[in-house]
């Protein structure tokens, strides 16, 4: 019976035991009932063809930013509820809440999602919402592009997504060192789902910070010079053009681990002289930059909510964006230290110790000029400039601790201990997502056209600050007394008892802070407060000039720019009707078309790394010749535009009253 | 300001395929920087031979020079195409890619049959991390120039059925700077993997 067999080797590939844990099996039913419910509520409100219409080929920008605002939402919710599952396992010694496996797997899944799934996509959000606004532009450089970068990240986010409940979850951590996550020691699919997913997102990653870059230096809008870009849009390029460099090296450690695992090369296994330090070098010199990445564009978003909250101009602009460059160029030298125990010998550690340690010191010039900038302001306590306030703590305790990693022979001590577990949340929680939080609440009127209730808001912001802080203190104290990371358990009697508890309860607080939120978005989008004026904030920058959310065009008018902060100076001399138009002065225009081909190209990758994962080779040529199908596709049909004719431009203007008498 | 962009080519004057043109410039550097990757590997790896063959023993040079002076001529070709192009001659144009595209074909086909004579000496890439490294390094780049044959298939057909628009201007002048820097990788190969190599 060959086909019985086949099935039945099929079924066990598909459903190892791993994944027929009661618990994953329940999460998988919900799951399924969530979709039907889904898509029958689609069906009986008729909402399928404006789905397709209005958001799944889209290429405007800020529907774009909006699909990746509610992605990472989501991710944060299920990246936040592994971690939950971890603390709950060390609520207490010798806790077998999880078996070794699951939480291995958690805590890898937990990793990956947070920093890959979670964190890019929320930063990618805050780009696409605010930067073709902030420079006056009416869309990014390649709009199309723009759309295949986020249905890729949509793909690779599946796919690591599916993994717990088809094949299995990786379990070798977020860094998947060598060499236990080759194949001798970590049989199965879940690591090739780990290298998969991260390879697919990345190439749409790289994509963004081409479209980005491309974007700031070239779509700016007449009089608007570098000098005179927000420092948003300032952290938006450098964030961009660091993508561009450390993403192929982490495309090259990951494709290479793949060639070992699923063709049988020979480079990070111990056998046939592989090198499985060589995987580590590449991963970090992506991994590096990587958390500059990320940490950048907070900020990038501290650097508009000072200043706005404040009523001043940013304090010191050329040594804001001179810090970030400072930043940038130094995150490439620093690599080495998340190894020092290679055994690279001292010279090269000292090296790698010091380019750590200086780059303490533009940061700390960024953190005076924040405080400077709020001094002698009219200082307003909203919730984005909450979560500036708690960033500043936050994040010099962070990059205190970060210093004391970067001397090489405390490192030695406490390197993988618990102390690092809490450096690196400090900065990471701290940094992008405080900066991230504070964004969006800070442009959430801009995006959707009504604003966050601001008790709720700071009900959630209370909470999960407090929650941080109960969370990550003790975990300092834990790497002091020996405690290790990725441990799944612990035995009682070794003082690490009380600390563990009091950690997991902030994970719980801050777990309510979630809540919260989520229920501030539900409750404010019941309940909308309209944002009629387009500026509830009394805004600086040029995305404030226009309502909101801003019509599909964005600027019915490109301004002329003149100054830094354009907006607030056009409100000062009395400028502000330069933005509107009239019937004279309207021109037809031009805007990309909505296009299938994006979504057609990402499902084709999709498909192809699901053959590349469980070494289908048909399948994975399969997916191979969608991509080229999609690609010439793309190629042949003209990149052709929409007109909005002048009538309808005067119209819309019309009714948002922007249109002279 | 009119003056001087009269002088640029059609696609250099519109602004926003000058636009995508930078952006491909751009792509290209992350490009370089994925090969620098696969360089730095092939470099720490090109002396651990476990039981397999080193270098010195591995190559051979004849075939290697050949497919050397195939991609120098197919660039000298494909700026034909270009030159064609800008003189607005299409059939020049494609032509010239045509013939472009067949070098480039030769160079893969050579290329494989390296490969293959190498495999069935027993020479896998399982057999020592140096034979990963090279062929990963070197098949990366076959790789991409198979991914510019049939994409120069596919400008051709284009070329002919839409003639030279700024469009498909641009997306010559795209595939002339692919091809360049392809060709740009390859002395590096040619130099750091086989003369070096052999020596």
């Amino acid at each position: 019976m060959p086909i019985q067999r086949w099935t039945l080797h099929l079924l066990r590939l598909l459903f190892p035991p791993q994944v027929l844990l009661p618990d994953i099996v329940a999460i998988d039913i919900g799951l399924t009932v969530a979709v039907i419910v889904i898509g029958v509520y689609l069906t009986r409100t008729r909402r399928w063809g404006w789905l397709w219409h209005e958001w799944i080929t889209t290429v405007d920008h800020k529907k774009i930013g909006i699909m990746y605002l509610i992605a990472a939402l989501i991710m944060l919710f299920r990246g936040g509820v592994d971690a939950l599952m971890i603390r709950s396992q060390l609520i207490a010694p010798n806790a077998h809440f999880m078996g070794a496996q699951q939480y291995d797997e958690v805590f890898t899944t937990h990793g990956t999602v947070m920093i890959f799934f979670m964190a890019m996509p929320m930063v990618f959000a805050l780009f696409n919402a605010t930067v073709p606004l902030m420079i006056g532009a009416r869309d990014v450089a390649f709009p199309r592009l723009n759309a295949i970068s986020f249905w890729l990240f949509a793909f690779g986010a599946i796919l690591l997504n599916m993994s717990f409940s088809i094949g299995g979850s990786p379990s070798a951590g977020w860094m998947s060192y060598p060499p236990y996550s080759e194949l001798l020691y970590n049989p199965g699919v879940g690591e090739n789902y780990f290298l998969l997913s991260l390879q697919v997102a990345g190439i749409g990653t790289i994509a963004t910070g081409i479209n980005f870059l491309v974007t700031i230096l070239r779509m700016r809008a007449p009089g608007m010079s570098l000098s005179k870009i927000p420092v948003f849009v300032w952290s938006a390029l450098i964030t961009s053009s660091l993508v561009l460099f450390a993403f192929p090296p982490l495309t090259v450690a990951l494709g290479l681990t793949m060639l070992d695992r699923v063709f049988g090369a020979s480079f990070f296994t111990i056998a046939h002289q592989g090198m499985p330090m060589m995987y580590v070098n590449l991963f970090w010199i992506f991994g590096h930059p990587e958390v500059y990445i990320l940490v950048m564009p907070a900020f990038g978003v501290f650097s508009e909510v000072v200043p706005t909250f404040s009523r001043k101009p940013l304090f010191g602009y050329e040594a804001m964006v001179g810090s970030l460059l400072a930043i940038s160029f130094l995150g490439y030298g620093t690599w080495v230290h998340h190894f020092f125990e290679m055994g690279a010998g001292p010279s090269v550690n000292v090296f790698f110790g010091l380019s750590t340690m200086l780059i303490a010191i533009p940061t700390g010039v960024k953190m005076f000029n924040w405080i400077f900038t709020m001094w002698g302001g009219r200082i307003r306590l909203t919730v984005p400039m909450l979560w500036q306030l708690a960033f500043i703590p936050t994040f010099v305790v962070g990059g205190a601790t970060g210093i004391m990693l970067a001397a090489v022979p405390g490192d030695y001590q406490y390197h993988n201990s618990y102390f690092l577990i809490a450096h690196f949340h400090n900065v990471i929680l701290g940094g992008t997502v405080f900066g991230m939080l504070s964004g969006m609440y800070y442009w959430w009127p801009k995006m959707f056209g009504w604003k966050l209730n601001q008790r709720q808001g700071t009900w959630a912001f209370a909470l999960f600050v407090s929650g941080f802080w109960l969370t990550f203190m003790p975990q300092y104290f834990l790497g002091f007394e020996g405690m290790t990371r990725r441990m799944a358990t612990y035995p009682a009697g070794l003082g690490w008892t009380t600390l563990n508890l009091w950690s997991t309860v902030g994970a719980f607080v801050m777990g309510a802070g979630f809540l919260v939120m989520v229920y501030n978005i539900l409750w404010s989008r019941r309940y909308r407060d309209w944002d009629v004026t387009g500026d509830p904030w009394d805004g600086r920058t040029l995305e404030w000039s226009l309502p909101s959310p801003a019509p599909e065009y964005n600027f019915a008018r490109i301004p002329m720019v003149q100054s830094r902060d354009e907006w607030w100076a056009m409100k000062q001399e009395g400028r502000t009707d330069e933005v509107k138009i009239s019937a004279t002065t309207v021109h037809p225009i031009h805007m990309p078309r909505n296009s299938a081909m994006p979504i057609m190209l990402a499902f084709a990758f999709f498909v192809g790394a699901i053959g590349l994962i469980f070494a289908w080779f048909w399948m994975a040529i399969l997916g191979g010749l969608g991509v080229i199908a999609a690609l010439a596709y793309g190629s042949f049909a003209d990149y052709s535009e929409v007109e909005i004719d002048a009538k309808h431009v005067l119209q819309t203007e019309a009714q948002l009253g922007r249109v002279e008498s | 300001m009119s003056t001087t962009t009269s002088t640029l080519p059609p696609e250099f004057q519109d602004n926003m395929e000058s636009i995508r043109i930078m952006g491909f410039w751009i792509f290209l550097t992350t490009d370089l920087v994925l090969f620098g990757s696969l360089f730095a590997v092939y470099v720490v790896f090109r002396s651990l031979v476990g039981l397999g063959p080193t270098p010195h023993q591995l190559f051979v040079i004849g075939p290697v020079l050949t497919e050397t002076l195939i991609l120098l001529t197919s660039s000298f070709t494909c700026s034909l195409s270009l030159y064609s192009a800008r003189i607005n001659r299409v059939p020049g144009a494609i032509a010239w890619l045509i013939v472009t595209l067949g070098l480039g074909m030769s160079f893969v086909l050579l290329e494989i049959h390296e490969f293959a004579s190498d495999v069935l000496n027993g020479h896998t890439w399982h057999q020592s991390a140096f034979l990963s490294a090279f062929f990963t390094l070197v098949g990366t780049h076959g790789g991409h120039v198979s991914v510019g044959v049939g994409w120069a298939i596919m400008l051709a057909i284009q070329i002919g059925l839409k003639g030279l628009t700024l469009t498909t201007r641009r997306k010559l002048y795209a595939f002339a700077l692919y091809w360049h820097f392809l060709d740009i990788v390859w002395i590096f190969i040619f130099t750091v993997v086989y003369l070096s190599g052999i020596a």
